[in-house]
C-alpha cells in the first residue's frame, strides 16, 4: 500500500478515456523520442526488408517491392515503458501475417533487427493475427527518421520498445533470445496492461 | 502483508528526502535516504511514485545525479512548467517527506571507471544529471582516464551544478567546456551558441582516440549532437544517447 505524498494533487483530467490508459501510464500529446544511439540514416535504393533465420527460404524485399505488398492503414494506443502513452496513432504498412506467409517456419520466437545495431524479441503469437505491422507512413507521411524512419516495427499490445525503429528483418529463432532492452534489465514480454517493464516485473 | 521478494524484481521502497538543494531557478536537487538501496552505476535512473489522497497515482522517471560512492540518492529535477510531478518535486517536498522509489534502472547509458577512455559527456540543459553521476564517479575513482564535458546551456545561471563543476575542472583536471545559447556574461571565453559540428571538431577526440561517447539532453539537442559527431567521423556504436522530452514532467 502506497504512501500518501503530501500535498500530491496530481493532473486526473488530461483528456481521453482513461479505461485506455494502462497502469502507471500518463496521456501525452506529443510523440516523445527514445533510442539509445545515433539516428541511422539508410538511404532507400539501400534498404531492404528480410526475412531469414528458421525458415525453409529467407526472402527479401527492396524498398519499391515492399511498397507494393497489400497494406493496412492502422490506428492504434501506443504505450512506452517511459510512461507516456499516446491515444489514436495513425500508420499505414505491411502487416506481419502478410511478411510471414511468404516464409515456411516452426518457429516460435523471433528476433527483429534494425539498422543501428538495435534488436527486440518477440513470440511469433505476439505478432500473429493482425498484432504486428512494418509501419513506413505515421499520420499521412513518411515516418521520420527520428520515429524509425524509413519503416518501423509497429506492435501496440506491448512497450514501444517492442516496435522496433529502422526495422531492416525478422529472424526466427528456435528459441526466444532477449534482445538489446530486454538485456539491459527490461522486461522480456513487455505488456503495458500488466505493467511488465522491468525484469521480475 | 509483506510479500517475499523475487529475485531480480525491482521493488518500490520508500525513501526519505534529507535535502533539497536549488540549483538554479528551475532545478532542484532532492537527497534520499533509501535503506534498501542495492546500489547503482553512473548514469542509471530511477522510477518514482506519487500517490494522492484519493489512491491517484503518476510515475516518472528520474536520472540519478550522486555518483555510486556518494551517501544518499540524489535526483535533480528540472521544474516544468504545467507538468504533473515535476513541479510537485521542486516546490512541495521538503526534508522529511517520503517518496516512493524504485530502481536502478537501465544499464546501458552507464559508464563504469574500469572502462577505458577517453570519457567524453554531452549534454544540454538537464541532460547534464547522468553525467553529473558519471563526472563524481570519476573523480572519486580517479582512473587513468581523461574526461571531458560539452555542455549547452541557455546562459551560466542556467548551468545545473555550475559551481561544482568549476571545482572540477579547477582541482580534478576534468575539462569542462560550457556552451552558452542565449546570453553570456560580458566577457565570456566559453563557447558561444549551440554545440554544432565546428565545435564538436575543436572539442571533441578523434575518432581514432576512441572515446567513450555520452549525449543526454531534449530530443532536438541529441539528436543534432548525435549526427554532427557522425558526420564528424565518429563510430555511431561508440556514441551512447539518452534523450527526454517535454512529456517528462
Amino acid at each position: 500500500m502506497s504512501p500518501i505524498s503530501r500535498g500530491f494533487l496530481g493532473h486526473r483530467h488530461s483528456g481521453g478515456d482513461p479505461s485506455r490508459l494502462p497502469p502507471g501510464q500518463h496521456l501525452t500529446n506529443g510523440f516523445p523520442v527514445l533510442s539509445a544511439g545515433p539516428t541511422p540514416r539508410t538511404p532507400l535504393p539501400e534498404w531492404s526488408f528480410t526475412i531469414d533465420g528458421v525458415v525453409k527460404e529467407a526472402v527479401s524485399w527492396r524498398w519499391e517491392e515492399f511498397l507494393a505488398l497489400p497494406a493496412e492503414q492502422i490506428t492504434v494506443d501506443i504505450h512506452c515503458v517511459t510512461k507516456w502513452t499516446k491515444l489514436d496513432t495513425s500508420w499505414r504498412g505491411v502487416s506481419l501475417d502478410t511478411l510471414l506467409q511468404s516464409v515456411e517456419t516452426d518457429a516460435q520466437y523471433l528476433t527483429a533487427w534494425c539498422d543501428g545495431g538495435y534488436t527486440t524479441n518477440l513470440a511469433v503469437d505476439d505478432v500473429a493475427d493482425g498484432k504486428a505491422w512494418v509501419a513506413y507512413e505515421y499520420d499521412g507521411g513518411p515516418v521520420h527518421p527520428e520515429h524509425g524512419g524509413p519503416a518501423r516495427l509497429l506492435v501496440p499490445h506491448l512497450y514501444f520498445w517492442k516496435s522496433a525503429k529502422w526495422v531492416r528483418g525478422l529472424r526466427l529463432t528456435p528459441v526466444d533470445e532477449p534482445g538489446f532492452w530486454e538485456t539491459y534489465g527490461y522486461h522480456n514480454h513487455g505488456d503495458p496492461w500488466l505493467e511488465q517493464r522491468y525484469q521480475g516485473d | 502483508m509483506a510479500r517475499a521478494a523475487l529475485p531480480g524484481r525491482l521493488n518500490w521502497q520508500l525513501g526519505r528526502v534529507v535535502d533539497t538543494i536549488q540549483q538554479t531557478h528551475r532545478a532542484k536537487s532532492l537527497v534520499l535516504d533509501l535503506p534498501n538501496w542495492p546500489g547503482h552505476r553512473a548514469g542509471q535512473h530511477v522510477d518514482i511514485r506519487l500517490t494522492s489522497d484519493d489512491g491517484y497515482q503518476a510515475q516518472r522517471g528520474y536520472s540519478i545525479a550522486s555518483a555510486p560512492e556518494d551517501d544518499g540518492v540524489t535526483l535533480t529535477v528540472d521544474r516544468l512548467e504545467g507538468g504533473e510531478v515535476s513541479p510537485y518535486l521542486t516546490d512541495v517536498v521538503e526534508p522529511g517527506d517520503e517518496i516512493e522509489v524504485r530502481g536502478p534502472i537501465g544499464g546501458y547509458f552507464v559508464w563504469d571507471a574500469s572502462l577505458s577512455g577517453p570519457l567524453l559527456l554531452i549534454s544540454g540543459g538537464s541532460g547534464i544529471v547522468p553525467m553529473r553521476a558519471m563526472l563524481r564517479h570519476w573523480a572519486a575513482a580517479h582512473p587513468p582516464v581523461q574526461v571531458r564535458l560539452l555542455h549547452s546551456a541557455r546562459s551560466l545561471d542556467d548551468v545545473i551544478y555550475r559551481d561544482e563543476l568549476m571545482r572540477l575542472a579547477a582541482f580534478d583536471e576534468a575539462d569542462v567546456r560550457i556552451a552558452l545559447t542565449r546570453v553570456w556574461p560580458e566577457g565570456w571565453r566559453g563557447h558561444r551558441g549551440r554545440i554544432d559540428r565546428e565545435f564538436l571538431l575543436g572539442a571533441a577526440w578523434a575518432a581514432k582516440d576512441q572515446p567513450r561517447i555520452y549525449v543526454c539532453g531534449p530530443t532536438g539537442f541529441v539528436e543534432a549532437a548525435a549526427a554532427a559527431l557522425v558526420e564528424n567521423g565518429q563510430r555511431p556504436e561508440t556514441i551512447k544517447t539518452e534523450r527526454f522530452g517535454p512529456t517528462a514532467g
